[in-house]
């Protein structure tokens, strides 16, 4: 249970937050900041499994800015042995974890409005707001993009499911710190880049068709 | 806090030049602050005349043009890859960019805050260096009017932090020195010195330096009975002292006590002997400073009896060579170092030689160093270049003065192979009678070199024209010397075909930079360092030393000379000068690491930071090589 302190205190950053959003936002790719960003989490189950790690970094006018990059590791209750050998992150790690809201809070705080995006967003934003809700805070009001929706629309394609490892690839980024969350975080933005500028320069593409989706498939 | 993504650019930075001199923490805090960027092909990165980006950039996957537009036509100037620099203008000055940059294929680039390097610059001369040396190679056409003398115009402060590196190797010295009134008795001035535990005492007039006493003079003076203790020390004093001003380093020490044969340096307030004394050097301050002095060999040289003592003494100058090249002491010194020893061993040879044969020299002569030697940039041990002159003496004695000399130089030269200098295969040594000869005959010989130019003269003339003293009469030398000048005055063209054969040997590079190697033979792969890149430097300054009547053998005293004689083509000069020194400091360091002579060097073992490094040296021969073009109408030379 939250204390009535703890909660005020939610609110204030959050408040902060939704102040952003009524800004008007940019239109164009040159003026908006997007952030690119990863978890590394316990499991896929969003009600049961719980996020290990955040990664981001941020991109604005075609430059990925490593000044402006997060990353956090979370103290858990919730552990399982089963996943450890894809993420690394152990339960008492030599790594500063931060109590997941305090996680929450930096993270809110550094994305502010900017669109997210991440390879298969739907799962990371999902387990994000499964996180703020455990705080009693709303889901998050950020656009977001998918690069897998986004490279399916540069190749056409429609039903097959692309990691990150087969994109990276192809793409020719090298494979540095897989599956950590900056790692990953880093390779998707590498990843957006050269995705965004073959789109623009293939389709003419406007700003506005980033955030399209085509079709519904199943995100997970 | 941990950060992953840094960490792997700290690690992709680490391993090239300039990020591999800066230290750790530094370069961590430049990594948390890169900005990544990404073009595909054909995409600008910056245009010619842009503004300056707050950012250089180093490419860290793919490839990038930069060009330049000259009168509306597109200029190809060079091709970078992973680990190449460039965009550098704007950290050296606040202008525009003078040529243009787009991607060569798709290209991910770091762009690094130029506003974090400003004090990095400031705090690392090696970085300083290496940017200085990587925009002076690749961003300028020499010869273009605009840029002329522009170049570092905005770089007082990386040319002071230049000037502080000797300073960094600054040798220590007493800075209380003992001294003592010219009317003060020898008897005094010894208690003086018992006192306060010295071996030397300095005299001085109104704090002025005028003489130095030691433990030797009193010892070869007053011992012996010349002078009595109670004679003033005006009497018996050493006068001038040789002087030097206050921000002496080790190098510049050892030379100057080597030329003037002292143990003694009083350091003066300007240098001269005409300010106040600001301090005693003595050798003993040096050999505390350095295990393996110079001087020590020097003194050991002239105690040697055999060629085999010499031999030794040679070896442990190599040691002192790799020592000073990993100290990162300037080449300049290390090369006037290392020639003052080798003298020393080839007149310590000529010695041991005329009391072998046991009878005085019939005539005077002068033994000349060739070549590198007599050029002084001779650090490993290489062929023996040497010829000897004698004076003009009568017909009648003509013969039985050769023999001697002849005699004298097959020992001399047999010594220096014993020492490790092996015979020049062209023979071309005083012990071959054509190159033992009298003034009159070197006179008539070099005359008909430079006025019958034919290709195997003027490859003697390439190798005779670096003469220098060694040992002997100086006169016999300063005449062969006017003659040179003299005859060449007379018959300019001989430099147009001297330059010709000097652009003989192309600038190494292919089209996108590559090195050009050598494609047969049992150095297959390997890049001739000495043909390809350092002989032309030399041969540039040779010719344009020979055509300003300039009496200087070493490159880069050369193109030093040059840069004062020609104002307009500084920047050129000073970039040869760079260049020749990297190149003779590359060409020692793979010598000493293979044990050769450092000839050739495998391209495949280098590192990237060597390969940059040497890469960066081309251009400034190719510059020299079209000015020499241009200047000495080469093309009108029919092939030879």
């Amino acid at each position: 249970m939250f204390s009535w302190f703890k909660y005020k205190n939610y609110q204030i950053f959050w408040k902060e937050y939704s102040k952003k959003f009524k800004q008007k936002q940019p239109k164009s790719f040159e003026n908006t900041r997007f952030v690119i960003f990863d978890t590394e989490t316990t499991g896929l189950d969003i009600y049961n499994d719980r996020i290990l790690s955040i990664g981001a970094i941020g991109i604005f006018n075609h430059n990925i800015d490593v000044a402006d990059s997060y990353e956090v590791y979370l103290k858990q209750e919730a552990f399982k042995a089963e996943t450890v050998e894809i993420h690394g992150i152990l339960k008492e790690g030599k790594l500063t974890k931060l109590p997941e809201a305090q996680a929450m809070e930096q993270f809110v705080n550094y994305i502010g409005n900017a669109v997210l995006v991440a390879h298969h967003t739907a799962f990371d934003i999902e387990m994000i707001n499964a996180a703020l809700k455990r705080m009693d805070l709303p889901k998050l009001r950020n656009k977001t993009i998918d690069t897998g929706i986004l490279y399916k629309k540069l190749e056409g394609k429609k039903d097959s499911h692309f990691n990150l490892d087969v994109l990276s690839s192809e793409f020719n980024i090298p494979k540095h710190d897989r599956h950590t969350a900056a790692g990953d975080a880093f390779i998707t933005a590498l990843l957006f880049l050269k995705i965004v500028s073959k789109l623009k320069k293939e389709r003419n593409l406007h700003y506005s068709d980033l955030f399209r989706v085509s079709g519904k498939e199943g995100l997970m | 806090m941990k950060n992953t993504i840094s960490e792997r650019i700290f690690d992709f930075l680490k391993n090239y030049p300039p990020f591999n001199l800066i230290s750790n923490e530094t370069l961590l805090e430049i990594s948390q602050n890169v900005e990544i960027q990404y073009f595909e092909k054909d995409q600008i990165i910056f245009s010619q005349n842009d503004n300056p980006h707050e950012h250089f950039y180093i490419i860290y996957q793919g490839s990038v043009r930069l060009y330049r537009f000259v009168e509306n036509e597109k200029l190809m100037l060079d091709i970078c890859d992973e680990g190449d620099l460039f965009g550098l203008r704007p950290l050296i000055m606040k202008e525009s960019y003078v040529m243009g940059a787009s991607a060569n294929e798709e290209t991910i680039v770091y762009g690094i805050p130029i506003a974090l390097f400003h004090d990095i610059i400031l705090n690392y001369p090696k970085v300083s260096q290496f940017l200085i040396a990587s925009f002076a190679t690749n961003t300028r056409e020499p010869f273009s009017e605009k840029h002329k003398g522009k170049l570092f115009a905005n770089v007082s402060a990386i040319q002071k932090i230049e000037h502080g590196f000797s300073e960094i190797q600054s040798a220590n010295y007493n800075k209380n020195p003992i001294s003592c009134s010219p009317d003060t008795t020898v008897q005094t001035a010894c208690i003086i010195m018992t006192k306060n535990i010295i071996n030397s005492i300095i005299i001085t007039e109104n704090d002025i330096p005028i003489g130095i006493i030691t433990d030797k003079d009193i010892k070869t003076k007053i011992g012996t009975g010349l002078y009595k203790i109670t004679h003033k020390v005006s009497e018996i004093m050493t006068s001038p002292v040789v002087t030097f001003h206050q921000n002496i380093s080790v190098a510049e020490a050892q030379i100057k006590l080597l030329k003037h044969k002292v143990s003694h340096l009083c350091i003066t307030k300007d240098g001269t002997n005409k300010t106040e004394l600001v301090g005693i050097l003595t050798q003993q301050d040096l050999i505390l400073t350095q295990g393996n002095s110079p001087s020590l060999l020097i003194k050991e040289i002239k105690n040697a009896k055999d060629a085999e003592t010499l031999k030794h003494i040679r070896t442990k100058a190599s040691e002192l060579t790799k020592g000073y090249l990993e100290q990162e002491i300037p080449i300049y010194f290390v090369t006037k170092v290392i020639s003052e020893i080798n003298t020393a061993i080839t007149k310590k040879a000529i010695r041991l030689s005329v009391s072998e044969i046991g009878k005085e020299p019939p005539a005077k002569f002068s033994w000349l160093a060739l070549g590198s030697q007599g050029r002084k940039e001779q650090l490993l041990m290489t062929d023996q270049d040497n010829a000897l002159v004698f004076e003009n003496v009568a017909p009648a004695e003509y013969n039985q003065v050769k023999n001697y000399f002849l005699q004298l130089s097959e020992k001399v030269t047999e010594k220096l192979h014993i020492v490790g200098f092996d015979y020049c295969p062209a023979n071309i040594m005083a012990s071959n009678p054509k190159w033992c000869i009298s003034l009159e005959e070197w006179e008539q010989q070099f005359e008909e070199w430079i006025t019958d130019p034919i290709p195997e003269k003027i490859l003697l003339s390439i190798i005779f024209f670096d003469f220098e003293l060694v040992y002997g009469d100086e006169s016999l030398y300063n005449k062969m010397a006017k003659s040179v000048f003299k005859t060449i005055d007379k018959n300019q063209i001989f430099l147009s075909f001297l330059g010709k054969v000097t652009l003989d040997n192309p600038p190494p590079l292919g089209f996108f930079k590559q090195f050009l190697v050598e494609d047969n033979g049992e150095n297959k792969d390997s890049f001739d360092i000495k043909s390809r890149a350092i002989r032309p430097l030399v041969d540039g300054a040779r010719i344009l030393s020979l055509h300003h009547n300039i009496r200087v053998n070493n490159t880069i005293a050369r193109y030093e000379k040059l840069m004062e004689i020609e104002p307009q083509n500084r920047d050129l000069f000073e970039s040869c000068a760079n260049a020749f020194k990297i190149l003779l400091q590359f060409r020692t360091s793979q010598g000493l690491a293979n044990n050769d002579n450092g000839k050739f060097v495998d391209i495949n073992n280098l590192n990237k930071a060597d390969r940059l490094k040497l890469k960066s040296c081309f251009k400034p021969i190719k510059n020299v090589q079209e000015a020499i073009k241009l200047r000495f109408k080469t093309s009108q030379i029919p092939q030879i």
